[in-house]
C-alpha cells in the first residue's frame, strides 16, 4: 500500500496538473492500460481523423472484450492542430504521464514529429494516418509502425492505373508541404518509370488556398493527359469540384486524385465524383468482415462512416491489445518491446483481414483500385466503389532494402 | 503562339479574368468591413464569419424551406443583417466608449463561436451547394472556358459595390451615417436617432457579408472554414486601400485580385503573401493606406 501510495505521489508530481493516471501503483492492482488519439478535430483533417477515430478506437477496446479480460483501458484525445510542434508537444507529454500508446495523427509533418518524440520515449506509436512513407524510411524507428497506406503505394496503384490506361503526360497540383512534395515525387517516378513525362508542376500555399481555379487553368493550358492531385481532405474536394467548373474533365483531361478518402467523395457527391480512380485499403461495403465491423461502430459515428485511416485505429488498437496481453501488462510501457510483439504475431481483423507487421514497421496489407459509381448505381447510403482491382500485400508497399530504414540489416 | 515572360497569353487573359472573380469577393467583403469601421470605429474580425455564415444560411433556405438561389440572394442577408443588428444592440453597443482594442477581442470571439458551432454542427468538410440553373453551364471565351456562373459573380459584385458606394457618398441617409459618424451629438441635436442609425449601419454591413456568402455557395464548399480563410486577406485590403474608406477598398479588392491571379502563374507559393507583402510596401511609403485621409 505504502508503495503504492508513493508512486501516485510520484507520478503526480513529475505530472503536475496534467496527470493522466496514477500508474504503477494502479497497474498493479487491475489490468490498466491508456491510449491517446491524437488527431486533428477542428481542421481540415477532421472528418477522415478525429471523432471517428476515437470511436473505432473505444470500438476495439470493445471487441476485444477488455472488461472480460479484466483490463481497465482508458481513451483520451488531443488535438495537434496541425501543427508538428503542438504534436511534438502534447504526444511528450503524454508519455511523460503514462499514456501507452498514441494512435491515429493525420498530417505526415506532425506525424513524422511525434515518431522522434515516441522513439526518444521509447513509446508504442501506430500512425494510421499520415500518408509520409518515410516513417517506415530513413525515418523509421523500433517503436513506431505505420498503418493503413503510404505514398508508395498512393502513387504506386492509383498512378500506375491512369498511366496504364494511357495517361502518359502528367501535370501536378501539389499541395506545397512533406506529404504533397513527397506524393508527387513518388507519382512523377512512377509515371517516369512507365514511359510518361510530367509538363508541369503546382505546388500552391497549405493549408490556406482555397480557390484552385488558376492552377486548374495552368493544367488546361499545359495540354497533359493528366490532371495529378498531390493533395488531401478538403483541398482534393476543392481541386475538383472547381476542375469540373472550368470544363477540364469535359475537354478530355483526366483526374488522378492520388489521395481521396471516402469521407471526400462523400462531400462531393457522385454527381461530381463518379468516374475517380482511387485506391484505399479498406472499404466498409467491400466485403463481409467489413460491413461486420462498419456495423458495429456506426452506432458510435452516425454520421460519417469509417475511412481506411478510421478502420486502420481500429485494426492498430485491436492488435496493440493482443500484443501486450501476450508480454504481460507491466510491459505496456516499453514500446520497444511491445512492437517487437506485434511484429512476431500476424494481424487478423474484421476490417483488413489477415496481414502482417515487416521489419521497418510497415503495416503490409492488400490496397484496392476503386471506381466511384455513377449517382444511378448506388443503392444504399455511402455505396460509393466498384472494385476494379486488389494489389496483394507484398507488391503494394516498396521493398524494404530500398528504403533506407535503419532497422533494416542489409 | 504569342508569349509574354514565357506564358501563353490566353493564359494570363484566363488569369486576368480569374483575379476579377476573386477580386469580386475581396471587394464585396472589404467594403462591408470599412463602412462598419468608418462610421462605428468598430474593427469587425466577426465579418469572415458573417460570410461563411450567409453561405450557410442560403444553403439551409433551400435544404429545409425549398428557397431557391435566388430567393436567398435576398433572404439571406436580410437575415444575416438583423442577427447582425440584433449583435449590435446587445453586444457590440456596449464597447463604442471603450479602446478600439475591445472591439477587435470582442468580434473576434464572436467569430470563433460562430465557426465553432458550425463546426460542431456541419463538420469540417462542409455541405455542398449547386449553382443556379440557367447559370449552371460553361462559355468557351476561346483562351479559356469560363463558368457562367463566376461571371456573374464578377457582374453581381461590381453592381453591389457601386450601388454600395452611391448610397453611402451620393443619398440624404448617406450624408446622415457619416454625419453621425463624425459628431454624433449634433446630428442627434437635428432629431436623428444615431443609436438607430448605428445599428442599421452595422446590421447593413454585415448583410453585404451574408450577400457575398450566397454568391461564394455554389462556388467553393460551403464549410466553417470559409470565412476565417478569406478574412486575413481582406483585413489586408482594407489597410491597403485606407481604413475606412469605401471606394480604396473596393478599387483595392479588385486589384489585388488581379495581382495574386498574376502571382499564381509565375510564382504559385508565393500567392499566399503576395498581398501582405504590398500591404507592407504601402504602409512604407503612404502609412494612411492608398485612399485615406491622414490624421
Amino acid at each position: 500500500m505504502t508503495l503504492s501510495r508513493r508512486s501516485v505521489l510520484g507520478t503526480a508530481l513529475g505530472a503536475g496538473a496534467l496527470s493522466v493516471l496514477p500508474r504503477a501503483g494502479a497497474r498493479a492492482a487491475g489490468k490498466t492500460l491508456t491510449i491517446g488519439v491524437c488527431s486533428d478535430f477542428s481542421g481540415v483533417y477532421s472528418d477522415i481523423g478525429g471523432k471517428t477515430s476515437v470511436a473505432c478506437v473505444h470500438q476495439a477496446i470493445e471487441d476485444w472484450g477488455a472488461a472480460a479480460k479484466g483490463y481497465d483501458i482508458k481513451v483520451i484525445q488531443g488535438d495537434h492542430q496541425n501543427k508538428p510542434d503542438v504534436g511534438a508537444g502534447l504526444a511528450r507529454q503524454w508519455f511523460d504521464n503514462g499514456v501507452d500508446m498514441l494512435i491515429d495523427v493525420p498530417n505526415s509533418a506532425v506525424g513524422l514529429a511525434i515518431a522522434s518524440v515516441a522513439a526518444q520515449k521509447n513509446k508504442t506509436y501506430i500512425n494510421s494516418n499520415s500518408a509520409t512513407s518515410l516513417l517506415t524510411g530513413p525515418k523509421c524507428n523500433a517503436s513506431t509502425i505505420h498503418w493503413t497506406y503510404d505514398t508508395y503505394m498512393l502513387s504506386h496503384s492509383t498512378g500506375g492505373a491512369m498511366v496504364a490506361q494511357g495517361g502518359k503526360s502528367w501535370f501536378f497540383i501539389t499541395a506545397n508541404y512533406a506529404f504533397g512534395q513527397l506524393l508527387r515525387d513518388q507519382t512523377s517516378a512512377v509515371v517516369k518509370a512507365a514511359g510518361g513525362t510530367v509538363v508541369g508542376d503546382v505546388a500552391y500555399p497549405f493549408p490556406q488556398t482555397t480557390d484552385f481555379s488558376s492552377f486548374l487553368l495552368q493544367a488546361q493550358s499545359s495540354g497533359a493527359q493528366v490532371l495529378g492531385l498531390a493533395n488531401a481532405g478538403k483541398d482534393t474536394v476543392n481541386s475538383i469540384k472547381q476542375a469540373h467548373q472550368f470544363g477540364i474533365t469535359q475537354s478530355g483531361m483526366k483526374i488522378a486524385g492520388l489521395l481521396i478518402y471516402i469521407n471526400d467523395v462523400h462531400g462531393m457527391g457522385l454527381d461530381i465524383a463518379q468516374g475517380l480512380v482511387l485506391t484505399e485499403s479498406f472499404y466498409w461495403n467491400l466485403n463481409d468482415r467489413t460491413r461486420a465491423f462498419t456495423k458495429r461502430v456506426l452506432p458510435k459515428t452516425p454520421s460519417n462512416y469509417p475511412s481506411m485511416a478510421q478502420a486502420g485505429c481500429y485494426s492498430g488498437t485491436l492488435h496493440f491489445l493482443k500484443a501486450v496481453d501476450a508480454i504481460g501488462v507491466d510491459t505496456a510501457s516499453n514500446g520497444a518491446a511491445v512492437v517487437t510483439q506485434m511484429k512476431k504475431m500476424p494481424t487478423d481483423d474484421d476490417a483488413f483481414g489477415k496481414c502482417w507487421i515487416r521489419e521497418d514497421g510497415r503495416f503490409m496489407c492488400p490496397s484496392f483500385l476503386f471506381r466511384v459509381k455513377k449517382p444511378g448505381e448506388s443503392s444504399t447510403p455511402w455505396d460509393y466503389y466498384d472494385l476494379l482491382h486488389m494489389t496483394p500485400a507484398d507488391q503494394t508497399f516498396a521493398p524494404m532494402a530500398g528504403e533506407g530504414c535503419p532497422l533494416v540489416k542489409s | 503562339m504569342v508569349m509574354i515572360l514565357g506564358k501563353p497569353l490566353p493564359l494570363l487573359f484566363g488569369q486576368l479574368l480569374l483575379g476579377l472573380i476573386n477580386g469580386s469577393f475581396y471587394a464585396m467583403l472589404s467594403m462591408g468591413l470599412a463602412i462598419i469601421f468608418g462610421l462605428l470605429r468598430i474593427i469587425n474580425f466577426a465579418h469572415g464569419a458573417m460570410f461563411m455564415v450567409g453561405a450557410f444560411v442560403t444553403w439551409a433556405l433551400f435544404t429545409y424551406l425549398h428557397i431557391d438561389y435566388w430567393g436567398a440572394l435576398i433572404c439571406a442577408p436580410v437575415i444575416v443583417g438583423l442577427f447582425g443588428v440584433a449583435l449590435e444592440r446587445t453586444v457590440i453597443r456596449r464597447i463604442y466608449k471603450l479602446d478600439i482594442l475591445y472591439g477587435l477581442l470582442l468580434t473576434f470571439g464572436l467569430a470563433q463561436i460562430l465557426q465553432g458551432l458550425a463546426t460542431n454542427y456541419f463538420g469540417v468538410s462542409g455541405v455542398s451547394y449547386e449553382a443556379p440553373h440557367g447559370l449552371g453551364g460553361v462559355v468557351n471565351l476561346g483562351f479559356m472556358y469560363l463558368p457562367i456562373y463566376r461571371g456573374f459573380v464578377v457582374f453581381a459584385a461590381l453592381v453591389i459595390c457601386g450601388a454600395t458606394w452611391a448610397l453611402i457618398e451620393c443619398t440624404r441617409l448617406g450624408a446622415l451615417l457619416r454625419a453621425a459618424t463624425e459628431n454624433p451629438a449634433l446630428v442627434q441635436a437635428f432629431g436623428v436617432n444615431v443609436p438607430r442609425l448605428l445599428a442599421l449601419t452595422f446590421g447593413g454591413g454585415v448583410a453585404l457579408a451574408a450577400l457575398a456568402g450566397v454568391l461564394a455557395a455554389p462556388l467553393y464548399s460551403v464549410n466553417p472554414g470559409m470565412g476565417s480563410d478569406l478574412i486575413d486577406t481582406v483585413f489586408a485590403v482594407v489597410v491597403i486601400g485606407g481604413m475606412g474608406s469605401i471606394g480604396g477598398a473596393i478599387l483595392t479588392g479588385f486589384a489585388l485580385g488581379i495581382i495574386e491571379g498574376f502571382t499564381d502563374v509565375f510564382y504559385p507559393p508565393g500567392s499566399a503573401v503576395v498581398v501582405f507583402v504590398v500591404m507592407a510596401i504601402v504602409l512604407l511609403a503612404r502609412p494612411a493606406g492608398l485612399f485615406g485621409k491622414t490624421a
